[in-house]
């Protein structure tokens, strides 16, 4: 169970890994994710689902190392097991023909945006990718997006691949080229999705985006991933993960993924110094 | 002592045994079980006290109707053995209800020893006698399961490995149905392992429980969230034959205050699940974190408001506030857990409620502003209404807080599940002996259907649930 098939370094710290589950694989769709332990005194982190296989009965998973969780498990090689995994969780994409949909992602982003692409394109939309990194190596899964995609735009901060800029700067030209948006979908960090969707709320297109938010259970039962959305306090695991982005309070679930950082610093180094 | 020949006057006249327990200052610093248990002196001078009534007014206090009498006698007698069997006829989990039962409103409320008192604390000690020969039989070898009939080629799914789950799972086990459990989390018992903290009911002996359980052929699937890996509908294409629903209260309540998702603020499941599910009071041995904290204000007078206050002491706090609207007489928690937290240091703050959570530039909780509370008349619930005092306002510095004030019913079944009648808070419609559900084949008991309630209770509908399936496999009568 939860065998790794297969893994790879994208960057030194960025990778991505193949794992076998063959009923999260059938079970799971677009925007769902995961919810893993890597080993007996593990915590539970979520990770969204980047892909996955029903046939050949594996999901793919990318993350990013951010402190001890996310390096442990990215010194698991092939043929080792995660010790839990529990999924898939969250709700799925809503799916439907709104006709172009712009799937922004940004950086690590990138990977849970895969499937969402994947399933609009299926869905019969246009589909317009704009991939942003702060530099080249972060611009992960271009091949896969480009065949999830009827066009895609890469941005790069430091101008090293693509266009020079942020995602919404592609996003405003898009606007400016008059090219017709139906539905912006955004994933990445917050800052990016907050300012993705204050660019569309200008212009009154429809966006969604996904959140990442600190969780424990991830099944509804401890409330430690809630967000204020349009004023009211939703919980990312069973209410989400995606929301209407021009109603989330980007500056509170900011400033609530930061409240455990000194901990996680302390054991990172603690880790690290093992 | 000739236990046998004394009279009832001489019974009455033994006073009530006292479990000895961790002191106080000793124990808030540690996260071992605060009583150590009788010792087999203790038991059977307890079991002494009991008067054997002949029509046995005790068992009808009891959820899951254990033969009281009888598993006492034979503790007087030292027939240890004899006794955990008795018990073990109905409740397959005397070392977890001997100590979480709230026995005080249960059997011993109709106790004739406590009533000749005048007091129910008085009542012979049902409880702590339950839970020393259920602690007897753990450290003197192998505990006894129950004989399994020969195999019935049908299979049950129970969803949720809380104390109602694992009462069905044993109980259709019996009768030779496969059983397969489950479990959304990585760890069984739901309730008894995230939420009772380890101090209250170490968590070895709910391990224990589920391992005889497995070793009586019961299959238990971790990880496994039901609603999404698998619908309801497609366990019946598996070929389960029946279903049981014991999913548990579900979603935290929180008070829809100002500053309530603003950094330090917990639901009392989370604060409770990051300290004994994933013992984060170990941290950095475990990766879990939780609050470094060192005031807390804990809102609710229930069990779990106290088992919240007394973890925030053990993990370090110097001062735990618990914030409770009315007085203490009208607290729905155990007595003797008040008294524990009392004794421990937790300051209650009576007639008084919270009504704004003030953050600081970063988003972290730094008062709590609450306001003065009398009671006035009484309400639905029969306990005096408590009305605001306007003008009474008053702040306290705290950088935790947590929010114990209890849970609404976790939808992920009923939404993958459309013909599962639910009420209007989300719990699930059972009829109240079979605890079937409006879906053929689907049963569900717990606090899915009792909204929070206790262990006892959950299990006794586990019981009526667990006799209403066997007799559906055997009939195919719905």
């Amino acid at each position: 169970m939860n065998k790794i098939i297969e893994k790879e370094f994208i960057t030194s710290d960025l990778f991505r890994m193949k794992v076998e589950a063959p009923e999260i694989a059938r079970k799971r769709k677009a925007g769902q994710f995961i919810i893993l332990i890597v080993d007996e005194k593990g915590e539970r982190i979520p990770l969204t689902i980047a892909d996955a296989d029903s046939d050949a009965g594996w999901i793919a998973l990318v993350a990013q190392i951010v402190g001890k969780t996310t390096k442990v498990l990215s010194l698991l090689e092939v043929g080792d097991s995660i010790r839990d995994l529990a999924g898939p969780l969250g709700k799925p994409t809503h799916i439907e023909k709104y006709g172009r949909v712009v799937v922004i992602g940004g950086g690590v982003g990138i990977a849970p945006a895969h499937p969402i692409a994947q399933a609009m394109k299926e869905g019969g939309n246009t589909v317009i990718s704009i991939l942003g990194g702060r530099t080249k190596e972060l611009v992960i899964m271009e091949e896969e997006m480009k065949a999830a995609s009827d066009t895609v735009i890469i941005t790069t901060d430091d101008g090293s691949y693509g266009n020079k800029g942020f995602v919404t700067d592609a996003l405003q030209k898009l606007i400016d080229d008059g090219v017709f948006i139906n539905l912006v979908v955004a994933v990445g960090p917050p800052i990016m999705m907050k300012f993705v969707s204050k660019l569309t709320k200008k212009y009154e297109i429809e966006t969604i985006v996904s959140l990442n938010t600190i969780m424990v259970d991830g099944t509804g039962m401890c409330g430690c991933c809630r967000v204020s959305v349009g004023g009211e306090t939703k919980f990312v695991c069973v209410d989400g993960p995606e929301f209407d982005g021009h109603k989330v309070d980007f500056d509170e679930m900011m400033k609530r993924i930061q409240m455990y950082k000194p901990q996680e610093k302390e054991a990172m180094d603690r880790f690290l110094s093992e | 002592m000739d236990d046998k020949n004394l009279t009832p006057k001489e019974r009455l006249k033994i006073p009530p045994q006292e479990m000895p327990e961790q002191d106080p200052a000793e124990r808030i610093n540690n996260v071992d079980e605060v009583p150590y248990g009788y010792t087999e002196e203790l038991a059977r001078m307890e079991a002494d006290r009991c008067l054997q009534c002949k029509n046995k007014p005790c068992i009808k206090g009891c959820p899951v109707e254990i033969d009281i009498p009888e598993f006492i006698k034979a503790i007087a007698e030292g027939n240890f053995r004899e006794s955990v069997r008795i018990i073990k006829e109905t409740n397959i989990l005397p070392a977890i209800c001997g100590r979480v039962c709230p026995q005080e409103e249960q059997c011993q409320r109709y106790c004739i020893v406590g009533k000749s008192h005048k007091s129910v604390e008085k009542a012979v000690q049902i409880g702590k006698l339950e839970r020393f020969v259920a602690d007897w039989e753990m450290k003197n070898g192998e505990a006894e399961r129950p004989e399994i009939r020969k195999s019935t080629g049908k299979k049950v799914a129970v969803v949720g490995s809380g104390p109602a789950g694992l009462t069905v799972a044993a109980e259709v086990r019996r009768e030779g149905h496969d059983v397969t459990v489950f479990e959304a989390l990585h760890k069984p018992g739901g309730v008894l392992i995230y939420g009772i903290p380890e101090f209250r009911l170490p968590k070895a002996i709910v391990m224990e429980e589920v391992e005889n359980l497995k070793k009586m052929g019961v299959e238990v699937r971790y990880n496994s969230v039901i609603g999404k890996i698998f619908s309801i509908d497609e366990l019946f294409e598996k070929g389960y034959d029946a279903v049981f629903v014991g999913t548990g209260a579900g979603l935290p309540n929180f008070l829809n205050l100002p500053g309530e998702n603003l950094n330090g603020v917990y639901s009392a499941n989370e604060y409770l699940t990051r300290a004994n599910l994933m013992q984060a009071y170990s941290f950095p041995e475990t990766d879990t974190p939780t609050a470094n904290s060192r005031n807390v204000a804990v809102f609710g007078g229930g069990n779990v408001a106290m088992d919240s206050a007394r973890t925030a002491l053990r993990l370090g706090a110097e001062n735990v506030y618990l914030v409770y609207r009315r007085s203490r007489k009208e607290m729905p928690a155990r007595v003797e857990e008040v008294e524990h937290a009392d004794a421990e240091g937790v300051q209650f703050l009576l007639l008084q409620n919270p009504v704004n959570l003030i953050g600081d530039e970063d988003g972290w909780i730094k008062q709590v502003e609450c306001i003065k509370m009398e009671l006035g008349e009484p309400d639905d619930s029969g306990r005096r209404r408590p009305i605001p005092i306007e003008g009474s306002e008053f702040r306290i510095d705290i950088d935790t807080c947590i929010i114990a004030i209890g849970n609404s019913s976790n939808p992920l079944i009923p939404d993958t599940t459309p013909d599962i009648e639910t009420n209007r808070w989300g719990n699930i419609v059972t009829d109240d002996e079979t605890m079937k559900t409006s879906k053929k084949g689907v049963f569900a008991g717990g606090d899915i259907v009792l909204g929070a309630a206790t262990v006892i209770l959950a299990m006794g509908q586990g019981r009526k649930a667990a006799v209403a399936i066997n007799e559906y496999l055997e009939t195919g009568q719905w």
